[in-house]
């Protein structure tokens, strides 16, 4: 769901990292979200104690999942809230185009949501004769660039104003050539007012569903979202079942977390609750409201102890902002919907190792995304495990064992038999030494050599002046 | 509802659980506050660092203290709640035949029969539930009387607060307030006006919602 239809992930690479605004604009975004997140979580005792909360709290939510989801079904049931459940991505977008239907409605206007990318709603949408407009500024500007979005936050992040500026001059009528970020926002509240307005249904997704209380928290800057779900008659929330959370009490450390690690704020504009469409006598506020529990995989995921952890994602996107591959490619190489390092965990997991295993090869294992991940994913071991599987899925199956290709067992044999053999060690040692500086920079090792330094190696090992200096060295 | 996707996902969660300890759910307490006056000061720096005007104003004056703030920003509608305390001492305070004050718009239908009303007026002036002084954040509660749209869709928000209704966490005024026990349809937090970072990371303040938040607190 959601990918462009060739996934070719080294030709994505290859061409994001030629390109050097795409990688200008994402560095300076980067280093400003991880700078802010820095700042307002500027104690680290109580970062850490408070990413301990975060990660028990989904836990345990996730290990009392379907008694919580039939709680929050019981509890929105009784608030008004007419609940639905959907088994995968095309079962929840038939559900959205049922009530649209239902309404004669044609113009949906949709606030800031994954999992409406996850399922390609818009696209499904459009395809039946409903017109779903994205009221989230950056949702807004890739809308109208027809692209994905390249950050779980920022979505628009790889564009600069520029891009922006002739964007908006070019596809929104009567809309004059502006560079001024002010004034492009200006064109963009006209242009979404008249649409929120005009709209016959809103879509939203939902950060933490309460079970308790039957309320879905939605949280935002800009207000679209309060838009999406005030104004129009109908709201549609979807959200994937792994979001419930037990008690209101909850909210406090998730919300904390969230909003610090995705924009550095100590709390968003806008924090929404919502338990219910209009009530008798209210004078606004939607008259149906729909909640859509969607599965799409998650069930299978929640069935692998280790795996389980990857349901635990808040979708702050700091893990993105703090990886170095994703800094350098950018949200469109990685070809789905879930870029950076909880995507190369989830997307395999949603997709298939067969198709987007390979994300898990963008990773040099540093470990910021798990240190940084503020319900303590162990992200790395995760990649790792993909990795692994991917291994094991050879042309045999998994029933093949897991084993590596030919010229990888060759490598590593010959890697054991020199370093095994004091004479061979000996022997590679003095050849790198005298003719290392020399390494051809074709073949195999250019893709390495093309932009770096080649190394230096020293031409006596370390072990031989060892010997020379008479120090222990056994 | 469809039935058999909803027994087919609940069948496969609770095998996926089978024999999953259920962790119990920890407790957590953000760092203290100073009391009092400091708590209230806390909160006033925060708003204001996100392009909110705070005013503290007499309690029984408050209506006087909001003309001249109306008047400097050349509102000509205020849509306020009839029937609500504020909107009652609202209508007392007003002298509707003073050309320089804007003219007062009650908010007396359904959204239905005068959305473009809602959405032409200039400023609308609501009432808080509380605050939150750890986050710098206002709890709004729009009800029958006080609908939400009141803090969404005019360019200017004024709310006010009373003093006495500010807490020190979230979690703080949930359990005072007792949430948990009748959550209204709509409730919101909100901490400044409408603002996005899509461009370019540049903070910009009034995309969707409110252009501007104006907060009284009410002081004896
Ligand atoms: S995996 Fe962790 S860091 Fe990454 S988006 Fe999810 S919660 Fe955030």
């Amino acid at each position: 769901m959601g990918e462009r239809p060739a996934f070719d992930f080294r030709g994505n690479i290859l061409r994001a990292l030629a390109d050097g605004q795409l990688r200008r604009n994402l560095q300076s975004a980067m280093d400003g979200l991880i700078r802010k997140r820095r700042a307002v979580f500027d104690d680290p005792a109580e970062l850490e104690a408070l990413r301990t909360v975060g990660q028990s709290l989904k836990q345990a939510a996730l290990s009392r999942l379907p008694a919580l989801l039939e709680e929050l079904e019981a509890n929105c049931t009784a608030n008004g809230i007419q609940v639905h459940w959907a088994e995968t991505a095309a079962e929840a977008n038939r559900l959205v185009l049922a009530i649209c239907q239902g309404e004669r409605a044609t113009r949906v206007v949709k606030g800031k949501s994954m999992v409406t990318e996850e399922i390609g709603l818009n696209h499904f949408l459009a395809d039946h004769g409903v017109e779903v407009l994205e009221t989230d500024l950056g949702e807004f500007i890739i809308q109208l660039a027809g692209e994905p979005p390249s950050h779980i936050i920022v979505p628009a992040v790889h564009k600069n104003r520029d891009q922006i500026a002739r964007l908006f001059h070019a596809r929104i009528p009567g809309a004059p050539y502006t560079e001024k970020v002010e004034e492009l926002n200006a064109i963009a509240r006209r242009t979404l007012r008249q649409k929120f307005f005009e709209g016959q249904v809103g879509v939203s997704g939902v950060n933490f569903a309460v079970a308790r209380t039957g309320s879905l928290c939605l949280v935002e800057n800009e207000g679209n979202g309060r838009m999406c779900t005030t104004v129009p008659p109908v709201h549609i929330a979807l959200m994937g079942l792994e979001k419930v959370v037990a008690r209101l009490e909850d909210l406090p450390p998730l919300l904390r977390l969230l909003t610090g690690s995705a924009t550095g704020q100590i709390v968003t504009t806008y924090v929404n609750l919502i338990s219910g469409p209009r009530r008798p006598g209210e004078k606004d506020g939607p008259r149906e409201l729909h909640l859509i529990l969607l599965d799409n995989g998650r069930s299978r995921i929640l069935a692998d102890p280790e795996l389980r952890q990857t349901l635990q994602c808040i979708r702050c996107g700091t893990c993105l902002n703090h990886c170095p591959v994703y800094v350098r490619i950018g949200g469109h190489a990685y070809g789905f919907v879930y870029p950076g390092p909880i995507g190369e965990v989830l997307t395999p997991q949603l997709e298939g190792l067969a198709r987007a295993g390979v994300l898990a090869t963008a990773s040099s294992l540093c470990q910021a995304c798990g240190e940084v991940c503020p319900v303590r994913i162990p992200l790395p071991d995760l990649i790792r495990r993909m990795r692994t599987d991917g291994a094991c899925q050879g042309p045999g199956g998994p029933e093949d064992g897991c084993r590596p290709p030919l010229w990888e067992s060759l490598a590593w044999k010959i890697w054991a038999l020199v370093n095994t053999h004091p004479g061979l060690n000996a022997l590679g040692n003095a050849l790198l030494g005298r003719f290392g500086r020399r390494l051809p920079r074709r073949g195999p090792l250019a893709a390495w050599s093309a932009v770096r330094t080649p190394p230096r190696f020293a031409p006596k090992s370390l072990h031989a002046l060892a010997v020379k200096e008479g120090l222990p060295h056994e | 509802m469809n039935e058999p996707a909803r027994t087919m996902i609940l069948s496969r969660l609770r095998a996926a659980v089978r024999g999953v300890l259920p962790v119990a759910p920890p407790e957590w307490n953000p760092p203290a506050l100073p009391g009092g006056e400091a708590r209230i000061e806390r909160l006033q720096r925060l708003l204001e660092a996100v392009r909110t005007e705070v005013h503290r104003v007499p309690r029984t004056a408050w209506v006087e203290s909001l003309k001249p703030i109306l008047r400097q920003r050349g509102v000509r509608r205020l849509l306020y709640a009839p029937g609500t305390p504020l909107g009652r001492s609202l209508e007392a305070g007003w002298d509707d035949g003073a050309g320089d004050l804007p003219r007062r718009i009650p908010f007396e239908r359904p959204m239905e029969d005068c959305k473009a009303m809602v959405f032409e007026v200039d400023a609308a002036v609501t009432s808080t539930a509380g605050a939150v002084a750890d986050v710098g954040s206002l709890v709004l509660r729009p009800d029958a009387r006080e609908p939400r749209s009141m803090s969404l869709v005019p360019p200017l928000h004024i709310a006010v607060l009373d003093s006495a209704a500010v807490f020190d966490s979230l979690g703080a005024i949930m359990r005072a307030q007792k949430w948990a026990a009748a959550m209204p349809a709509n409730l919101v937090l909100v901490s400044g006006p409408s603002r996005t970072a899509d461009i370019e990371m540049t903070l910009a303040f009034g995309v969707h919602g409110p252009k501007a938040l104006v907060v009284l607190i009410l002081v004896d």
